[in-house]
């Protein structure tokens, strides 16, 4: 039979773009997904009767428009429902809200601060800028300065023009927020705490790094990015679940051709001479293709799949001292009832967007501060959706499901992770979440609590990182996932990278898939 | 939700159109009634009641408070008397326009500001190393328009001021029943008006009082439909609709300096410093790029357009506000960014951008104007702003 154009590892969402974009140019390709399941972190389980939870993942705010342009994803099924707020409760019974409408936003925040209301819409002016500055790097393949190469120079220079038409003030001000921690640079523009909390915890998801360490505000900005294409906004949460994103890409993969497996697990990238020839299944079966790209993640491709004994040294340490240090958790509820916060027990537009549990900046940055020294957070920044207020589909009629995204909750916890130390997990976040909403303990039906161990051994994302390796500056751009391996390709030739350790990597983007795809087109392959 | 006005207990069971709109996180009333017609036309022939509470409000107190708005707007405001009202806009440090408002002098040392946006922080961050008290007194302070040829008399009914004695631009201090008000013979309709600035705890007995001194001088409640057509033929600038803030502006094309908006005579370069002088006054030394002007459709030539199709000339009932390219032979030389059917004049007017070399009074132009879904160019004429200028505004 005649071979693959492609073998991509990963059913998650990056390998299905990757996927589909090359079938959609025509290439012969084959899916190979290790779990039951496509989508990777991307994926909704029902996993209480009646219930369906994003398991992992859980909003859509990142994934690039011209994904969804391109493989015509609304067609292929995927609805975004918008997310119309972020509530932070406080402990004080009062609360801060921030909405999309903007009078509504100005009245609330002026609340709170008169100056901070009119220091929003600046703020969100220059994010505007800098995010539109950022933005032409997210679909290229990073250059590296250091090299020669004409690609390199073509890229440096394509980039420096790019950089010098920012002009000064907008330079620097990109120089500040990536060095700056997201704690002060928001000092600089707001008064109130908890919205500077609430902000600087975009900084900080993902990441084992505090408000106050630097590199963080950088992170502000990854996040502003799915603000920027106003025409899409897509901020919000998925009909269905993420996994109705994974399902609407990977039917518009089928559509163009692509051939997807699940329940194959590669055990090892098949080399020969030098070059990727195939994979070969747990179980023996070898499948030969002209090339393979990797969506897993940069420790698992190189040190799993491919085996260091056919990889440089240097890349081998470079991929060992890769950060991943998964920091976050989940935990999902299924809900007999919605929760009355103690700010506005009502239900209400409040509970239909994202309530945050992020009081002031010393609250995160004390959660931090165990979490450093291998204890999850006592008191956790939470991070939650009421999906079934905005999808009736995802409860029966009348009941919940709430997903709480929690940090820190670190890979390496003292002692190691055992049920036991999960549930406490659970717990702790239940008693948090409780002091602003005290009947939750009687409204839960179901509870699920997803620990980075949970998700290194459910996905095979390592030390639970959600982001495939944390988005800090020293693995961003051409240094992600290692020189000079950043764009896309890899020692052994004919085998690529397509994940989330990639560049731009992190969040259900996609981008780091398309790049690939794109890159190993313009190679010819 | 949206605030309301401290008038709204007033306003609501009037407002049978049910056309809300909001202004500056405020709901107010687009029209009363169910046209606005009636409204526009007590502008002009009776007296027309305003509710511009919305309008943001500072208070500024302080050895230094004329210091600071001197750094801040274009005016000069050392030399304004005690009583005085200046109109000005402000700027930022390449000398855009921010915002535009009004400056009253209360007294020696209190001033109270108005803007169309938010000015805290711009004038906190103004005032360093000044002695000068801010306030945002938006909410606690109610505001009242009163506009018209009869604005006069029912207020000299309802109050104890010297209206006789009160010029165009300045401000008495009197009672409106026995409501304490600020009286400023100021407006935004190109008419005999004054402002009235008072508690908003009071709002209400002072909008009776109002109400029955007016009674039967024809005051009628109006709303934002008639004031904007009324200041379309003032001639008078909208933030958001004719300029868009230098603070809002995404591009730097967006932006204004206060010459190319035609408010030359209020920007004050002899003034020692303020914030964007010296960008102005290197402008100054050239002809400013953009020229703000009025637009007089040649009714002729609008009627050719629709005779074409088999229509009447069919004008707008309300003032728009969308961006309306203007012509030059085949190039664009400017857009119109309101525009209306003068009820009054019985002309069809605009207010556009136009670069500087068409916008000289009496050039020939052409603007856009779709007739029947196409896209049709009628002739234009420069003409001086404002369309409407009567005596009694400053008699």
């Amino acid at each position: 039979m005649k071979p693959y154009d492609a073998i991509i590892i990963g059913g998650g969402h990056n390998g299905l773009v990757c996927a589909a974009y090359l079938a959609r140019s025509g290439r012969r390709v084959l899916v190979l997904e290790r779990r039951e399941r496509l989508g990777g972190a991307a994926v909704s389980e029902e996993v209480f009767p009646g219930f369906r939870f994003s398991v992992f993942s859980y909003v859509v705010s990142l994934l690039r428009p011209e994904i969804i342009r391109e493989l015509e994803l609304p067609r292929h099924g995927l609805h975004v429902l918008p997310l119309e707020s972020t509530l932070t409760p406080l402990a004080d019974g009062n609360y801060l809200a921030q909405w999309n409408d903007h009078d509504r936003n100005r009245r609330e925040l002026a609340r709170h601060s008169l100056r901070d209301a009119e220091s929003y819409d600046e703020y969100g002016l220059r994010m505007h800028h800098m995010a539109r500055a950022v933005k032409p790097l997210l679909a290229m393949a990073p250059p590296d300065p250091a090299s020669l190469s004409p690609r390199d120079l073509l890229g440096m220079a394509s980039l420096g023009g790019h950089l010098r038409s920012l002009g000064r003030e907008r330079f620097h001000e990109l120089c500040r927020l990536m060095t700056m921690s997201s704690a002060d640079y928001l000092d600089q523009w707001f008064e109130c705490e908890p919205l500077k909390a609430t902000k600087s915890a975009s900084g900080i998801i993902g990441t084992l790094a505090g408000p106050r360490s630097p590199g963080t505000a950088f992170v502000l900005l990854h996040h502003y990015m799915g603000e920027l294409d106003g025409v899409f906004r897509a901020w919000g949460f998925a009909k269905g679940g993420n996994g109705s994103v994974s399902a609407a890409i990977a039917a518009a993969a089928r559509s163009f051709g692509a051939e997807i497996r699940t329940s194959a697990p590669v055990e090892h990238v098949l080399i020969e001479s030098g070059r990727a020839a195939g994979v070969v299944l747990q179980g023996g079966e070898e499948i030969r293709a002209r090339r393979v790209v990797s969506s897993a993640d940069p420790r698992c491709t190189f040190l799993d799949l491919v085996g260091e004994q056919h990889l440089p040294g240097e890349l081998v340490s470079a991929i060992r001292r890769y950060r991943f240090r998964g920091s976050s958790a989940k935990v999902n509820l299924a809900l007999g009832e919605l929760p009355r916060f103690t700010c506005l027990p009502e239900p209400g537009a409040h509970l239909r967007g994202a309530i945050s549990i992020s009081p002031s900046v010393e609250y995160l940055e004390r959660a931090y501060d165990q979490a450093k020294y291998g204890e999850f957070s006592r008191r956790p920044y939470l991070d939650i959706v009421i999906p079934s207020l905005l999808d009736p589909s995802m409860a029966p009629p009348g009941k919940h499901v709430m997903s709480i995204f929690v940090q820190y909750a670190p890979y390496r916890l003292n002692g190691g992770w055992t049920d036991e130390r999960r549930e406490a997990l659970g717990d702790t976040v239940i008693d948090t979440l409780a002091e602003y909403a005290p009947n939750i303990r009687s409204a839960i039906l179901h509870r699920q609590v997803v620990t980075p161990a949970d998700i290194e051994r459910t996905l095979g994302l390592s030390e639970g990182n959600i982001f495939q390796g944390e988005l800090s500056l020293q693995q961003m751009f051409f240094l992600r996932p290692a020189v000079p391996w950043a764009r896309y390709g890899t020692p052994i030739r004919d085998l690529f990278q397509c994940g989330s350790g990639t560049h731009p990597g992190g969040g259900v983007m996609g981008a780091s898939g398309r790049n690939a795809a794109r890159a190993m087109l313009e190679e010819g392959v | 939700m949206l605030k309301t006005t401290p008038f709204h207990p007033r306003i609501a069971p009037l407002c049978a159109s049910h056309a809300w709109r909001r202004w500056a996180g405020h709901v107010v009333a687009s029209s009363y009634e169910l046209s606005h017609e009636r409204e526009y036309h007590a502008i002009r022939a009776a007296a027309a009641l305003l509710d511009i509470s919305p309008l943001y409000k500072y208070r500024l107190r302080g050895r230094d408070a004329a210091r600071l708005l001197d750094r801040v707007v274009t005016r000069d405001v050392q030399r304004a008397a005690v009583g005085q009202v200046l109109y000005t806009p402000w700027c930022d440090a390449a000398g855009k326009v921010l915002d535009d408002g009004t400056v009253a002098r209360l007294d020696d040392t209190e001033f109270r500001m108005t803007s169309a946006d938010p000015n805290l922080r711009w004038l906190e961050a103004s005032a360093l190393g000044l002695e000068v008290a801010i306030e945002d007194v938006s909410d606690s302070t109610a505001a009242l328009a009163l506009q018209g040829p009869n604005a006069r008399a029912i207020l000299e009914q309802a109050t104890d001021a010297d209206l006789a004695g009160l010029r165009y631009f300045r401000l008495a201090h009197a009672r409106l029943g026995n409501v304490p008000v600020t009286i400023s013979r100021t407006g935004y309709t190109g008419d005999l008006g004054y402002e009235l600035f008072l508690d908003a705890a009071r709002a209400l007995e002072a909008w009776d009082a109002l109400v029955a001194a007016g009674r039967n001088y024809g005051i009628t409640p109006a709303g934002m439909l008639a004031l904007d057509l009324a200041r379309l033929e003032a001639g008078l600038m909208l933030i958001d609709v004719d300029y868009v803030s230098a603070r809002k502006a995404l591009v730097d094309s967006q932006k204004s300096s206060p010459l190319e908006l035609g408010l030359a005579w209020a920007v004050d370069l002899k003034k020692e410093r303020f914030i964007g002088h010296g960008a102005l006054r290197e402008e100054a030394k050239r002809e400013a790029q953009w020229q703000f002007a009025g637009l007089e459709v040649e009714w002729g030539s609008l009627e050719a357009l629709y005779v074409k199709v088999g229509l009447a000339p069919q004008l707008p009932a309300a003032a728009w506000r969308t961006s309306t390219p203007v012509y030059s032979g085949s190039e664009q030389v400017g857009y119109a960014t309101s525009g209306g059917w003068s009820p009054l004049l019985k002309k069809y007017i605009a207010l556009a951008h136009l670069e500087a070399a068409s916008a000289r009074v009496g050039t020939q132009l052409e603007m856009e104007i779709t007739v029947e879904h196409r896209r049709r160019r009628a002739s234009v004429r420069v003409v001086p702003r404002p369309f409407f200028d009567p005596e009694r505004k400053r008699a």
